[in-house]
């Protein structure tokens, strides 16, 4: 009877192990089938080198660059935001700030990775781009700068929350030996404690990085809709997710090349993102080595 | 937690028999309680008046069923002639071409006028360089060969800003959008692609009224509902310049960016009272459920004088 019972409980923790598996490959699958499709009809050298994104228009380009510089262009302002903020956070958490203060305000940082990403992008689009249109003259109702403002807020936890655990498990003793040699609290923490936890800040910044270019609302909502080739920050951008949404909105027939656009973009996104995930992995592999 | 349970069931019972209730009271109202499908098709910009109107007739008749395809005029007209549907959708007057498919299948029909359809041009209101536009400046603008090309407002009249052009519209999924390609550029779906295409017209408002170098178009519904945000251009119709309202858009003179919309009955339809019903049904709201979705209403004596007509047209095919 109990043997029955055991074998019931592992089979079905297998079963439920393997759903996400077989998601994650049908997934794949989906968009392999589809992109390889898409690349049956447009050339693979058209889609990374031409310059503008109009598949749903009379003249068709079917340039990724366009969506691709929208989505680098939002993520590198949201890291731009979120690295300092966050790393200052995290090293005044793990080295100045009392331990019940730390308790206390780590999960309420966490709190703001779990406002949904649609509040956020009303955020930025009807407060933040008001506030910085008062400030730099010329910006566009919708703009790169204030999507990657928000995302950057959004994404300050993921940055801060790895990086202070990162911070934390450096050993005592490596501090007490910095102290012991003369140095100040000031460079203890950034010339000792934050080289040491460099990996485990890099894995951090590396996930805020695949968050931020996989996020959607936010920029669907602040960053515009506009396909363009530009690394200005104040005009309206479309990026690959952006894209997305606004081609499922729409009725595109299912099946048609402006359908299976959809598909080409994702597999780039998931490219990117599937990248980042496997490098974060590979140095918090090496990273726990180190101290464990 | 007994006591609770009690009380919910108590309350789910309440509501229940009140449902129950209203729904009795319901059909009781209605006299005549039709049955059947109504088959529509045509235009989809003329789809969500239609639609609506339907909606607002399953309140009334809720076992007719009608059914709404948008195959655009042209393919709305090719069933209708072949008398697939017992009403057609059209954005424009049907085609001699399409009246002789017609007359070969014996098919009789009734053209009736249900609504305006008016675009604005719109510009942010802090924009005080632009007072009109000409039909040739804003296809320089529109048409597709301006994408890349055309991107500073110095390039329509020199005496304009050195800055660039940023363009809201409606997507392509849009009726509104073929419209104007057609009225515009000379080709429905014909435009550039290098512009903010949104099929929610709250985006193009909020992007148009957040940003001084922009210039939009949409629905002229959606800018009576943000006037105080955005700035009304009149576009030059070869005699004037002439800026779109009720007025303006039910008389024709703000041309080419206002045009009727139709619905054609077929003759032998009109034999089934739910037919009947719905048209006369369409015509009676038509005036109230096409300004809530974005359209301008015929004077209300037009659709008096229709429904007049549909009843002669409905006794002569009886």
């Amino acid at each position: 009877m109990r043997k029955i019972k055991e074998l019931v409980i592992e089979k079905s923790l297998f079963s439920s192990a393997l759903v996400t598996i077989a998601v994650t490959v049908g997934i794949i699958l989906v968009l392999a089938i589809e992109a390889f499709r898409f690349f049956s009809e447009v050339s693979i050298l058209d889609f990374f080198t031409d310059t503008q994104w109009t598949p749903l228009f009379t003249e068709k380009h079917f340039g990724i660059l366009p969506l691709l510089s929208g989505t680098l262009l939002t993520t590198f302002i949201a890291i731009l935001f979120a690295l300092p903020v966050g790393l200052s956070i995290s090293i005044y958490l793990s080295e100045y700030a009392p331990k019940s203060f730390r308790k206390t305000i780590k999960p309420l940082l966490e709190l703001l990775a779990a406002v949904p990403t649609v509040v956020y992008g009303f955020f930025a689009l009807i407060v933040v781009t008001p506030f910085l249109q008062d400030i730099i003259p010329g910006l566009s109702g919708f703009n790169s700068l204030s999507a990657g403002i928000v995302m950057g807020i959004m994404i300050i936890p993921y940055v801060s929350s790895i990086s202070e655990d990162a911070l934390h498990a450096v050993p005592y003793s490596l501090r007490e030996a910095s102290y012991g040699m003369g140095a100040t609290k000031l460079q203890t923490a950034f010339k000792v404690a934050v080289p040491a936890a460099s990996s485990g800040i890099i894995v951090s910044v590396i996930l805020a990085i695949s968050r931020a270019i996989g996020e959607t609302m936010i920029v669907a909502i602040a960053a515009g809709q506009q396909p363009r080739l530009t690394l200005d920050p104040t005009v309206p951008v479309e990026t690959i997710t952006a894209y997305i949404v606004q081609v499922s909105l729409g009725d595109v027939q299912h099946g048609s090349l402006e359908y299976r656009t959809i598909f080409a973009a994702g597999i780039t996104l998931f490219v990117f993102t599937f990248l980042l995930n496997t490098l974060s992995y590979r140095i918090r592999k090496k990273y726990q080595e180190k101290y464990e | 937690m007994k006591k609770l349970v009690i009380i919910m069931s108590l309350a789910l019972l309440i509501t229940a028999c009140g449902e129950k209730k209203e729904k009795t009271d319901n059909s009781e109202k209605e006299t005549t309680a039709l049955a059947g499908t109504i088959k529509v098709d045509g235009s989809s910009t003329v789809f969500p008046i239609t639609e609506a109107v339907a909606e607002e007739f399953r309140a009334v008749q809720p076992k007719v069923k009608v059914t709404i395809g948008v195959s655009g005029t042209g393919g709305g007209f090719k069933k209708f002639s072949r008398g697939e549907t017992n009403l057609s959708n059209a954005s424009r007057p049907i085609k001699d071409k399409e009246k002789a498919a017609c007359a070969e299948n014996n098919i009789k029909y009734l053209e009736l006028e249900v609504a305006y359809d008016g675009l604005a041009v719109l510009v942010n209101p802090q924009n005080d360089w632009v007072d009109s536009f000409t039909i040739e400046e804003l296809k320089k603008i529109w048409e597709p060969a301006a994408q890349g090309t055309i991107m500073k407002w110095n390039q329509i009249r020199p005496e304009w800003p050195n800055e660039e052009i940023h363009l809201f519209g409606p997507g392509v999924a849009s009726g509104t959008y073929d419209y104007f390609t057609e009225a515009i550029v000379g080709k429905s779906g014909s435009s550039r692609g290098d512009f903010t295409a949104s099929e929610d017209d709250h985006v193009l408002v909020q992007g148009i009224a957040g940003d001084k170098y922009s210039l939009g178009f949409f629905g002229l519904a959606y800018y009576a509902e943000n006037k105080d945000k955005l700035t009304l251009i009149g576009v030059h119709n070869g005699e004037e310049v002439v800026k779109p309202t009720l007025e303006t858009v039910s008389n024709g003179t703000y041309r080419p960016l206002s045009r009727p919309l139709f619905i054609y009955v077929n003759s032998t339809s009109v034999a089934s009272l739910e037919v009947v019903e719905f048209v006369n049904f369409y015509l009676e709201n038509s005036s109230e459920l096409s300004k809530d979705v974005g359209y301008i209403p015929l004077p209300d004596e037009n659709y008096k004088k229709q429904i007049e007509i549909f009843k002669t047209f409905v006794e002569s095919n009886k």
